[in-house]
């Protein structure tokens, strides 16, 4: 299934880019997100692990299962207020 | 009131949408944006804030409503701005009314800690030497990298 990862701050700087699509096995999880995403953009590799994800707008876990056409975030270290 | 907004905070406005004639109590917090020096001698000039809009509003929900399950609250708005913000100017606000000053305090300090470390809404420095670094609490050596 394609899965698009959307990124944000630190990671959309170190990535280059806003939005980025992988190609993943169905029922696959957010755990095996982190995995491909290490591959597909090595440059964001060093900060992979402090990266939080959300689907749909909601924080998941590494357990979440990721769904076709339902956005990823990659979601940095939050510095609001 | 839940409101993301590029445009400057207007203090009295956020007030006023949680007056009312239940609440004795009306707790305003202001985050406003600091002008620091880091380590080098750069000094910040601006905080430029980004947020994942969708689920920032819908986070900001959630926490009131916690908010609300914990104390009896009269009315409750939170306001944080996006985009570029000189230093003194107003990134978040957070009102919060009650029948007495106890839940009034302790609500609206609970609200700003918890928007600080869930909401997904980030800032970069802007240095006065021209470069700029996010700040991402945590991931120090992450925010020193540079764009190439």
């Amino acid at each position: 299934m394609r899965v698009r990862v959307r990124f944000f701050a630190v990671a959309k700087q170190l990535a280059g880019l806003e939005r980025l699509e992988l190609e993943l096995p169905e029922g696959s999880t957010i755990a095996q997100l982190r995995q491909q995403l290490a591959a597909a953009a090595p440059r964001l590799r060093a900060v992979l692990p402090q990266m939080s994800f959300a689907l749909a707008a909601q924080y998941a876990t590494e357990q979440t299962p990721v769904v076709p056409d339902v956005e990823v975030a990659c979601i940095p270290p939050v510095s609001g207020g | 009131m839940i409101q993301l907004t590029n445009q400057a905070i207007d203090p009295t406005e956020v007030l006023r949408t949680v007056q009312s004639p239940a609440a004795g109590a009306v707790v305003l917090f202001l985050g406003t944006v600091r002008a620091d020096e880091d380590s080098d001698g750069r000094k910040t000039i601006a905080l430029d804030y980004e947020c994942y809009p969708e689920m920032a509003a819908q986070e900001i929900q959630r926490l009131e409503q916690e908010a609300r399950n914990q104390w009896r609250l009269s009315g409750c708005a939170i306001v944080h701005r996006w985009g570029r913000l000189d230093v003194g100017q107003i990134s978040v606000a957070v009102a919060v009314s009650a029948a007495h000053r106890q839940a009034a305090f302790a609500a609206a300090e609970w609200l700003i800690d918890r928007i600080k470390a869930v909401v997904p809404i980030w800032k970069q420095a802007c240095f006065d030497d021209g470069s700029r670094q996010w700040i991402h609490p945590g991931l120090n050596a992450a925010s020193e990298l540079q764009d190439p």
